[in-house]
């Protein structure tokens, strides 16, 4: 299928695993005090064969197998890291992050405040996340909004081989601890990687497709759901304008603000649950500064708010090609 | 896991006021302790037959060939100035709480010599991660006792630069710090900093933790990875024998220096009410780490003579027989009485010890009322490291709000 990016495929098309195996290896070639620690990243190259090869490369000091505890990993990378390292973390799946969530808000998250910048935390959490895969409990959530929530974090999340390929990169040398979600499902999807051209900074939003009708804002691995539902509405003669958030936190709603007050309607994309969540905060951030623009409410396809289903029902949970499109109908219709 | 309420029971400050302050729990009270509280209360003063102990309670020194230490008059003055002026800061942290100064203390008393022993044990390029205790360590580590008031007071989080004096912030979740202490370590190691022939080159972490810190997850996992990297860490377990109101007997059914066996190092226990054994014993476990042979563990078996924090009233929970029977091995009157006893100090020394730790006093409680409140921009400074857009716009109009009560007297004086 490979319509990551909704265009053309380069000569040289790369799955988004493999552009963030490159990208952490040039993170680590360009600074020695880039380490990657996390459970099976170094013989096995990671579950999702991410870190492949990295440790054979880069020796065992450099790629760390860790003890299977992620408590325990996050809050030796914050020791590691007050030591002049940039840890990169790797949790195996979404689902496996609570432990470690005490260490990432308690300390992680607050350490440059309650030391008033003596102390920085530039350490990289990395999460594959997202359903769509037919895994087991605790193998497919999209947690992204507990951690959107957490002041002194910074929440990213590529969509394709190119962003993973810088973003990881930008991530890594930021100052600041990055939670970066790495959507599973779309880790063999190939796109085009020009290693040359750096998409720009990992905190902006990006006008994917422009359109004139409904903008239509998503992250992550419903980028390509939003694809195919802007191919099928232009079929029928609507124009969706796309827009990829790429940062959660800080939100830069810059673009999206700029769509909605050319297009008046706005429909938001998450698998995340609808309550507290993303969705919920960029529809009170669009009410709150573009209400005079808006020609209906907000509306959101979302995940339900239910414990992630089994997964012969998760087809029923994400969002696809017909949700998008009915709640883009919806808004014209209001 | 702090009782930060500020709020103070009657009960409290009246026992406070009848006591001066001091060992709160030794107070009869109307709570009855159960039989099993006191059994709880009688295992709490059974030390052990391990106990590793140089200076005796008589104030009686006994060398241990195992963890030599030359003593002599000017390292036994300097550990009785240091426990002497750290106790006297940490009585006036409580009366400043009471007097409303402070929103919270966080008493050492009784645990003077488990922290000195500790602290000055370490050289200055090791590096230690309290938890909020830890008011001695960060004596021995050059923080100005008016640098802690700050967290106490409600105008910072720290106070210090943890980098450049070697003494983590303050850490309030209950073993967080462990783990964070054992990460660091582990860099110690990846920057070749253990097992150096030169030994001036090596260098080592300590963790200080309690009693029921044992219990928590984050110190078990700090164990394991600690053991799995062969971290130059030293896990320091001040067993003060209550979390609040819990014995140490819900948090183990072993001897805690016993747990190390089972992560496969070495664990000591030590008399945490004896400086030169706390001393002399951390300076091993620091040096076998430096030298690669680490972790250890070090139990440091001591006594919270005063309260949980000024919010705690420990009559609801122990026995006064209890803190009594611990008063018979004060810290500080052990060395005072070895120093007087062999001519290693006479009155003028202990009066000018005195003269000086009342002196600190005036100068803690006068920094403590001078401290100002932070103007409302300190919220939102140092959130992140860059710049982050949506932050600077939350403070712009925040501050453009605030302006805007100018005229008025009230919001003005905030």
């Amino acid at each position: 299928m490979n319509q990551t990016n909704g265009v053309a495929q380069a000569a040289n098309p790369t799955t988004l695993a493999k552009a963030l195996n490159m990208g952490l290896r040039a993170s680590m070639e360009a600074d020695p005090k880039v380490l990657v620690m996390g459970e099976d990243v170094g013989k096995l190259g990671g579950v999702f064969r991410v870190t492949d090869g990295l440790q054979k490369d880069f020796g065992e000091h450099r790629v760390l197998d860790t003890p299977l505890a992620e408590s325990g990993i996050i809050g030796t990378a914050v020791g590691l890291a007050m030591r002049g390292y940039r840890p990169v973390t790797e949790i195996q799946f979404d689902g496996f992050v609570f432990p470690g969530f005490d260490q990432i808000v308690s300390q992680v998250a607050k350490l440059t405040f309650r030391t008033q910048g003596a102390v920085r935390m530039p350490l990289v959490i990395r999460i594959p996340y997202g359903g769509g895969i037919g895994a087991v409990e605790h193998h497919a959530e999209a947690p992204e909004s507990y951690f959107c929530h957490i002041a002194g974090l910074r929440v990213v999340t590529c969509s394709n081989a190119s962003d993973a390929y810088f973003m990881i990169q930008q991530a890594i040398s930021c100052d600041d601890p990055v939670v970066f979600f790495e959507p599973k499902r779309r880790y063999w999807e190939k796109a085009p990687l020009d290693v040359a051209t750096a998409p720009g900074g990992m905190f902006s939003s990006v006008v994917r497709r422009p359109g004139t009708d409904v903008t239509v804002v998503s992250y992550g691995p419903s980028m390509p759901v939003l694809y195919a539902a802007a191919d099928a509405a232009a079929v029928e003669g609507k124009s969706l304008e796309l827009i990829d958030l790429r940062s959660l936190s800080p939100l830069d709603l810059g673009p999206v603000l700029e769509s909605v007050r050319k297009t008046g309607r706005l429909v938001v994309v998450t698998e995340a649950p609808r309550e507290a969540s993303v969705s919920s905060e960029i529809a009170a951030r669009v009410t709150e500064e573009a209400f005079y623009s808006l020609a209906a409410p907000v509306l959101r396809v979302a995940g339900f708010d239910v414990p992630y289903p089994p997964s012969k029902l998760e087809e029923y949970y994400l969002p696809d090609l017909d949700k998008v499109l009915d709640a883009v109908d919806r808004s014209l219709a209001f | 896991m702090v009782d930060l309420q500020p709020t103070v029971s009657r009960a409290v400050e009246h026992e406070a006021e009848k006591w001066g302050g001091v060992g709160v729990g030794a107070t009869p009270t109307q709570a009855i302790p159960s039989p099993q509280q006191v059994i709880e209360g009688l295992r709490a003063t059974s030390r052990g037959d391990d106990l590793i102990q140089i200076l005796s309670p008589e104030g009686v020194l006994t060398p241990d060939p195992d963890y030599p230490i030359d003593v002599d008059a000017a390292l036994l003055r300097g550990l009785y100035r240091d426990m002497v002026l750290v106790r006297r800061f940490d009585r006036e942290g409580n009366a400043l709480q009471r007097q409303g100064q402070l929103s919270i203390w966080v008493p050492l008393l009784g645990q003077e010599a488990a922290q000195i022993g500790a602290g000055r044990a370490l050289r200055p390029s090791d590096m230690a991660f309290p938890s909020y205790r830890e008011h001695g360590i960060a004596w021995c580590r050059g923080i100005d006792p008016t640098e802690l008031l700050g967290i106490f007071r409600g105008t910072d989080h720290c106070g210090w630069d943890p980098v450049k004096t070697g003494f983590s912030g303050y850490a309030i979740v209950i073993g967080n710090q462990v783990l964070n202490a054992t990460g660091y370590a582990m860099g110690q190691r990846l920057d070749g900093k253990v097992g150096s022939a030169a030994d001036g080159e090596n260098e080592a972490t300590i963790a200080f933790f309690g009693d029921g810190a044992t219990s928590q997850g984050d110190v078990h996992e700090a164990m394991v990875f600690a053991a799995a990297y062969d971290a130059p860490v030293v896990f320091y377990c001040q067993n003060n024998q209550w979390a609040i109101s819990e014995p140490v007997a819900r948090q183990s059914r072993v001897p805690l220096f016993h747990r190390a066996r089972g992560y496969g190092f070495p664990g000591v226990r030590v008399d945490g009410n004896d400086v030169l054994a706390c001393l002399a014993v951390t300076r091993w476990a620091m040096d076998e780490c430096r030298s690669g042979n680490g972790p250890v563990l070090v139990e440091a078996f001591t006594y919270r003579m005063d309260a949980h924090t000024t919010s705690d009233d420990p009559t609801r929970y122990r026995q006064a027989d209890e803190a009594q029977a611990w008063k018979l091995l004060d810290p500080i009157e052990r060395v005072k009485v070895h120093l007087a006893r062999s001519g290693m100090a006479d009155s003028s020394f202990f009066d000018e010890v005195d003269g000086e730790a009342d002196a600190l006093a005036v100068r803690f409680r006068a920094h403590c009322i001078a401290m100002q409140v932070p103007p409302p921009e300190r919220m939102f400074s140092h959130v992140y490291s860059e710049p982050n857009a949506q932050l600077d716009r939350q403070q712009a109009e925040f501050l453009t709000y605030l302006a805007a009560f100018d005229d008025i007297p009230v919001a003005g004086a905030r």
